[in-house]
Formats: C-alpha cells, structure tokens, sequence
C-alpha cells in the first residue's frame, strides 16, 4: 500500500485570516484507501485545511495534489470526486430529505436520480423521514443525512468534517461501520474528530494544534512517540488522591476514570520516583500505555508552556 | 459525469427549481409577493377609484337670476357638490379654500344673467381646491356638463337662440394647489414601478440574508457548482416574480381601473427587465450588508421611502425643489414611472422612453456589480 500514489499529497500549505496564521506550512500524505483522522484543538485549522482540499478556500502558500490534480489550479476536476460533510448542517431545511437529496444528485448530473435517491434512502434507513423537512430532524439524523447526500455520488474521497458530533453511540457505530466497508471498496477518508475512541479507529492520525501539524502516524506510533509514561491507580478512595498528585514532581497529569486514576509524564524516572511514598498504602498501581486522550493533552500544555 | 463545462443548465435549472420549492415554502415571503400588490392595489386603487361626492362648496354671487338659481341647483342635483355657505366677498372665500373649508367656489359674476340673454357669453368661473386632484376631477368634469344642460332648460322662448350658440357661457375652471393635476390613470401605471421597488427589493434582501443561506453555500460550492449558476439561479426567480407582479397590476388596471394601454405591451415587459434586475442588485447588495433580516428590511425602507417620496409617484416631480430632483434623478423608480406612463397613457416608442431607459441601465450595472461583486466575496 505504501507505494500507492498518495490521494492527497499537499505540502507546506498556509492559509491565513486577517493576518492571523491559521493554517501554517501543513504537509500532509493520505494514501488510498486510509481513514485518516484529523484532531486537534478547537481553532487549530482543521475545518480551514479541509476546506482548502475540497476548493472552498484558495490557500495562501504551499503546493499539492488531491485524487491526482493540482489544488491550486484543478479544483474543477476535484470537486466531482470529492464528498464534502461540512462541520455545520449544511442542507437545506426547507426543503425534504428526498428534495434535499434529489437536488444534490441533480447538481451532481447523475443518472437515474430518483432511483438512486430512493435507494440510498432505503440503505441509510432514512425511509421514516422520507417526507420531513430537513430542518425538524434531530441532530443525530441530519449528520446522517448529511452523510448519505455527500456518498450520493460515489466520490473517491471522503473530507468528513466532524460528522458524529452529537450523534448518539449506535448511530455513531452505523457511520463507522460505513465508513470501513467504504474504505475496503477503496474509498479514502479524512475524518476530523474530537473522540479519542474516533482516532483509535482510524487508520492514521494527524494531530493539530495552532494550524501546525505536531505528529502523524498511527495510534501506537503516536502514543510511542509522545513519550509518556503513565500509572494506573485504583482503589476505592482514589479521588482522595487527585489534590496531592498534582503537586507531586515529575507529574504532569492526573486523569480521574471513575475507580482510576491515570498519573502520566514526560520522565519516567522522575515520575516513579515522585509516586513511590504513594505506593503503599491501599492503592494498587499498575504501569501503563499512555492513552491518545492524555497524548494530545500534553500536546496540548506543551504548546502552551512554548 | 456528464456536461461538466462553465456553465451548465442542468445545474442552473436545478437550483432554479429548489429555489422555487423554497420560495413556496417561506410562506411569509411567498405572501408578501403576492399580497404586497393586492394591498396596494386595494389602498392605492380604491382611493382613486373613490368618487367623491357632497363635496363643501361656497357660492360667491354678485348676480341673483333663474338662471344662477338654475346652475346651483343643477350642481347640487348632480351629487357631486354640497352647497354649505353662500359669501359676498372674493376674500371670503378664498379665505375658506385656503383653511381647506370648502372645495370649490363657484363664482357668478355680476351681471351673469344680463350678459348671458345678451349672447355675450359670460363666464362662470368654478375655483377648487386641487390639493388632492383625484378628489375634484370628476366633480370638475361633471360641472362642464351640467352647467350647459341646466341653461339650456331656461332658454326658452325668445332666448331659444343662444343654444345654438353654445355653449352659451364661458365655462372657467381654476384648479388651485396643483397645477399639475395627476389623474387616477396616473396612479395605478405608477404603482407598478412602486410595487416591484418595494417587493423585490425586500424580498431580495430578505430571502438572501436567511441565516441558513450561509450555510448552505458551503455545501453547494464543494459541488461542481459554479459561482455563475448559483448566483443567476438564485436571481432570475425573483425576476419571474416580478413579470408576475407586473402582471397582476396590468390586469387589475385593465379590468379593474380601466386604465387604456395605448403603447406596446411588449415593449414595456421589455424595458422593465432592467428595472427589475436594479432592484434585484440593490436588493443583493443590502443582503450582504445586514447581518440579520430586521437589517435587511431597515435598509429596505431606507431606499424605498425616497423612491416612494422623490420619485414623482407622491408628489408631482416638477414641484419638488432642485436637490430633491437631484435625488430623484438618480433613482430608478423616477425614471421607471415615465416609462411606463408613457407607454400606457401615451403610446410612447422605443426611441421616446430612451431618455429615461439609460439612466436605469447605469444604476442597474452599479448596482448589480456591487451586489454580485460582495456576493461572491461572502462565498470565499
Ligand atoms: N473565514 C474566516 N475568517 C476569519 N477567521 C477565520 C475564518 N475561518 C476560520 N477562521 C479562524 O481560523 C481559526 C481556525 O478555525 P477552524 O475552523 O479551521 O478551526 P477548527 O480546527 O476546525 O476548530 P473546531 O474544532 O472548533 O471546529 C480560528 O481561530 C477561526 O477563528
Ligand atoms: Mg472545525
């Protein structure tokens, strides 16, 4: 696979507002076939890169190529190709699901349109609403229709701007569920996502922060390369705990999950050392993985901290 | 794919028809395009129509014979003039008209009777207030008549003779306040221009601005969209709208009012497309100035009071000062109002509305390239 030509193959591209840099000198390699996620902080440029890829945004600096044309000069060629799920609902909610359905297939110039509209109605379980204005679905089902409007033609990559927010676990298993057999058909997808349990499942990450790319590859390639070391703390007053291993050295973070607690940094050492007069009493400790979760968070301070 | 050139129909008739399915749906737009002109219409039309009658009269008599007897009596038989004062002086009544006491003074000279036995065909002068000339013009019209029909019952006899003299006193009409006159066949042509200013402006404004416009245009524009199709698929509907606007009107004022149309029909469809794209752009250009629709409409008003005001709809042109001219000058409706009087009113040519066509197609090109020009901008 990794010799495959990339589908989307951009290098140093920029984009800024007003003098403010939001997307700055990003370089990114996406091959066929990858679900690729896309995180990062609020603000980071995520939606402004993608928005650059599918031709919304003309980028400031920077060169690339996405399904094999120039960005900067091809967008026509691209657009046809590309299935875009913009962050906000992006329909129209006056008009039905099939008229909003309809619409895009005419736009799109497919042929037999009802047909097809019909069809993908039926495959995406839409029927009930068939007839509702867009605008009364819940949240959970427009991104669901959102989605079924940009699959409508069949585009070879998928620029998926945060499309389960909101959206309850089942349907949010559906959607990942689809976007598997997609990508097995040889569909690629950038999805961008605040769920750490999202970015387990991609097949490669890219982490943001300020509209530069911090580290990419994939889940345990990132986990490995942040360099974190954390402990695993239960027991059944854990909580007691929290206020003091804060102010401990050496600690940079401490995670509460429920009965757990996740103590993670930067130098092991110094890290064992500082939670040694902890380790006798009541709590058992266990060395661990870092998760993605306290991976990004550090991304995160450290950003700060510079 | 298929047909994926600069342009395609395909596309543009999609959004054309969406913006149509929309159109319908908005059902405080879809009202207001068609109650706007059936309002104004009902306002505007019926107080034309009106025939006012019993209207205050004051008789100014120096002369007291059958026949003065006779006229005042024809004129208050006609329904049309209430007698309420009878005066001595010149002054007096003026004095009246002015405080806008009475409507007319009918004026019999002295020796009214004397001249008219003699044949020397003496005047008769009615004075009205003419503020409001769709009040007194049929009540003046009716006085021409009905003074000659009334003399000639009392020239009997040896006096048969002067009615083949006719007519056989001099019939003087002054109308005061207005010398310009306008007519209700003035009006109701006039209010077209007022109607698809008023509508298509707002509306334009309006359905452009709907938050959820912004939106949208983020999807279409990662469709193989162009920028040309959604802007002329979004601005052409409203022109329909408008010709079906200006069709209500003309058939209205065909059945309803009565109004000739002595020009070409097909030529006033033609030079009003200009007119109705200039404020679709002005329009355009306010949707992308307000951030909400409350702003929209604001604007909206700001530019149709002084076309309402400046555009000789309300107020004879000529009588307005030079600045006002000045403004009114500018502005389409001005311009649009010639126009379409005189085709309707007066069989005007091609080569005669030429003068007023040009200035609505410099306004149209300033204003639909501004509008256009933000709109893309809103896209990037
Ligand atoms: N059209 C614009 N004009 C000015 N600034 C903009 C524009 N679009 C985005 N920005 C700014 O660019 C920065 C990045 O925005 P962007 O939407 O790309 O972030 P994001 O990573 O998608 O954030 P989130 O996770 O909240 O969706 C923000 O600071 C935003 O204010
Ligand atoms: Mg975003």
């Amino acid at each position: 696979m990794a010799e495959a030509t990339p589908v989307i193959d951009v290098q140093e591209l920029s984009k800024s507002f007003a003098g403010k840099t939001v997307v700055n000198k990003l370089s990114l390699r996406v091959r066929p076939g990858e679900i690729y996620g896309f995180l990062g902080p609020n603000g980071s440029g995520k939606t402004t890169f993608i928005r650059m890829l599918c031709g919304l945004l003309r980028p400031d600096a920077g060169s690339g190529v996405c399904l094999g044309f120039d960005i900067q000069k091809q967008a026509d060629a691209i657009k046809p190709l590309v299935g875009y799920m913009s962050q906000r609902f992006s329909l129209y909610e006056d008009l039905s699901v099939r008229e909003n359905l309809n619409f895009m297939a005419r736009i799109y110039d497919l042929p037999k349109q009802h047909a097809l509209v019909d069809e993908n109605i039926e495959r995406m379980g839409l029927g009930r609403f068939a007839n509702q204005l867009a605008g009364t679905l819940s949240g959970g089902w427009k991104q669901r229709l959102a989605l079924t409007a940009c699959l409508l033609h069949q585009p070879r990559l998928l620029l998926l701007d945060e499309p389960t927010a909101g959206v309850d676990p089942k349907a949010r298993r559906d959607f990942w569920d689809d976007i598997y057999r997609l990508s097995e058909q040889g569909v690629t997808s950038l999805i961008s996502t605040h769920y750490m349990d999202e970015a387990e499942r991609c097949h490669r990450l890219a982490y943001l922060s300020y509209g530069k790319l911090l580290v990419t590859g994939t889940a345990d390639e990132v986990v490995a390369a942040s360099g974190l070391t954390s402990w695993s703390v239960f027991g059944s007053n854990v909580h007691l705990l929290i206020t003091q291993l804060k102010d401990v050295e050496g600690v940079e973070q401490v995670v509460p999950f429920g009965n757990t607690l996740h103590v993670s940094g930067h130098d092991a050492d110094m890290l064992e050392h500082g939670l040694q007069p902890f380790m006798d009493g009541e709590y058992r400790w266990q060395k661990t993985a870092a998760n993605l979760e306290e991976v990004f968070i550090s991304l995160m301070q450290d950003r700060e901290v510079a | 794919m298929r047909g994926s050139g600069i342009f395609s129909w395909r596309r543009f008739r999609a959004i054309i028809s969406k913006e149509f399915v929309q159109m319908r749906r908005d059902r405080m737009t879809f009202a207001m395009m068609i109650g706007i002109p059936i309002l104004q219409m009902v306002v505007f039309g019926f107080a034309i129509n009106s025939d006012p009658k019993h209207l205050p009269t004051v008789i100014l008599a120096a002369d007291h014979s059958v026949f003065s007897r006779s006229i005042v009596t024809a004129m208050q038989n006609s329904g049309y003039f209430e007698i309420v004062k009878t005066v001595a002086s010149e002054a007096e009544a003026d004095l009246l008209l002015n405080e806008g006491e009475v409507q007319f003074v009918i004026s019999i000279p002295e020796g009214f009777s004397r001249g008219l036995v003699r044949g020397e065909r003496p005047a008769l002068l009615l004075t009205a207030d003419a503020t409001d000339p769709s009040a007194t013009s049929n009540a003046l019209s009716a006085f021409r008549l009905l003074a000659e029909t009334a003399l000639a019952r009392d020239l009997e006899g040896p006096l048969r003779h002067l009615r083949r003299s006719s007519p056989p006193v001099e019939i003087m009409v002054h109308a005061r306040f207005n010398p310009a006159a306008i007519t209700q066949y003035n009006i109701v042509p006039g209010l077209m221009g007022v109607v698809l200013t008023m509508t298509l402006v707002i509306i334009t404004a309006l359905a452009i601005t709907r938050k959820r416009e912004r939106g949208t245009m983020e999807n279409l524009l990662s469709t193989p969209v162009k920028p040309m199709e959604v802007m002329f698929g979004k601005i052409v509907p409203y022109i329909i709208v408008g010709y079906v606007q200006m069709g209500v009107i003309l058939l209205a004022g065909r059945y309803i009012f009565h109004v000739p149309m002595l020009g070409n029909l097909g030529l006033l469809l033609l030079v009003s497309l200009p007119f109705i794209a200039a404020n679709l752009g002005v329009g355009l250009t306010f949707s992308t100035l307000a951030r909400n629709q409350l702003q929209a409409v604001q604007m909206a008003f700001f530019f149709f009071l002084p076309s309402i005001l400046l555009s000789g709809f309300m107020f004879p042109f000529r009588g307005m000062p030079p600045w006002a001219q000045h403004v009114g000058g500018m502005l389409p409706l001005t311009h649009y109002l010639r126009i379409v009087r005189g085709i309707i009113l007066k069989g005007n040519s091609f080569a005669q509305i030429l003068p007023n066509l040009w200035p609505i197609g410099v306004f149209l090109l300033v204003a639909l390239s501004i509008g256009l020009t933000r709109y893309r901008r809103t896209l990037d």
